[in-house]
């Protein structure tokens, strides 16, 4: 395994986490999200939205449940408007 | 749970202007911020930056915040060679320049003086950005919570804010890890951060219950995160005592 590839970070998958997003959503929501519990509808793994797994490939924002992998939110924005999609989440609060 | 559409009704960026500019290595300054309304923030919160073309391209990208709470606005930004934010903070802005701010942002990787317990915290690269700013308010509150800083870089020209951290308060050891190069008669860590490295450096997860566990903030690239973050939960460190955040692949 090549150490230089790893200090570079090249093995990573570009995967975030939920702090990236704290921007966004508070776009969103008009607050502080990073801190509010998420509870994803597939597992039903309960976390902070901090510690989901967010990966911002320029187009859109997907957010994973770090437990199971399930889509829990995506985000696109266009033109000033924010399309949200909540359906992976069973609660966000 | 459903979906909606969200028009950016609320005006959440305000205008920044550069004040003064500190190199900190080849490729990381330190830019102070005037901010007219800015609300203060707490130690560990970031900013996004968003800059404008001339043709009204947009690109925003998130600095963590370098100051402590209380002290000026600033940001301490790392050159990324391909990225479309860094370079013009790190090569061509310059004090009276504009842009946009958004922020304060976070509030699970923050610290504060009343959370108590011993304090690891551990950074890649310019993940010692918040930790930073998390230091200086430890010293502008007179706490007294002893600290130990697991800080890995490439090489001692990358380390950030190195004189600042040669000359830390009483309670606060800085322990570096030197990845790629390292000068001649260097005696410390020449490896990546690893569990046998965090065994040794990283206080013991004492049996007892929570609020006497040590915190852990741990900030970097994501693989790095990783690494430290499992190591820590091997080493007993209960999960919710560890804090992370993840600046991906080639920082911010």
């Amino acid at each position: 395994m090549d150490d230089t590839a790893l200090d570079d970070g090249a093995l990573d998958d570009g995967a975030l986490d939920g702090n990236a997003i704290g921007g966004l959503l508070i776009e969103v929501f008009g607050t502080e999200m990073t801190t509010a519990v998420a509870t994803c509808g597939s597992c039903g793994a309960a976390s902070q939205v901090a510690e989901l797994v967010v990966y911002m490939p320029g187009l859109g924002t997907v957010v994973r449940c770090r437990s199971c992998d399930a889509m829990l939110m995506t985000f696109v924005q266009i033109r000033g408007v924010v399309c949200v999609d909540l359906e992976g989440l069973a609660s966000l609060g | 749970m459903a979906g909606t559409a969200v028009r950016g009704r609320l005006n959440t960026w305000l205008t920044a202007t550069v004040g003064a500019v500190t190199e900190e290595t080849a490729r990381a300054r330190t830019l102070r911020l005037e901010v007219p309304g800015w609300a203060g923030h707490r130690a560990g919160q970031h900013v996004d930056v968003r800059l404008t073309a001339e043709d009204g391209y947009q690109a925003e990208r998130a600095y963590s915040i370098a100051s402590a709470p209380g002290e000026p606005l600033a940001i301490t930004v790392e050159l990324v060679d391909d990225g479309e934010v860094s370079p013009w903070l790190t090569r061509e802005a310059r004090p009276g320049d504009l842009m946009e701010v958004r922020g304060p942002i976070g509030g699970y990787f923050v610290w504060e003086p009343g959370l108590g317990a011993p304090l690891l915290l551990a950074a890649g690269g310019s993940g010692v950005v918040p930790l930073r700013s998390m230091l200086r308010e430890r010293s502008r509150a007179g706490s007294t919570v002893p600290v130990r800083l697991l800080y890995s870089s490439r090489s001692l020209d990358d380390v950030i804010y190195r004189a600042e951290l040669d000359a830390a308060p009483a309670g606060v050891e800085v322990i570096h890890a030197l990845t790629r190069s390292q000068p001649p008669g260097w005696t410390g860590y020449a490896r990546r951060v690893d569990k046998r490295m965090l065994a040794e450096v990283a206080w013991p997860a004492a049996p007892g219950d929570g609020a006497s566990k040590p915190l852990a903030y741990v900030c970097g690239p994501t693989s790095f995160v990783e690494t430290v973050a499992a190591a820590l939960v091997d080493l007993g460190y209960p999960p919710v005592r560890v804090r992370t955040e993840r600046f991906g692949a080639s920082g911010r």
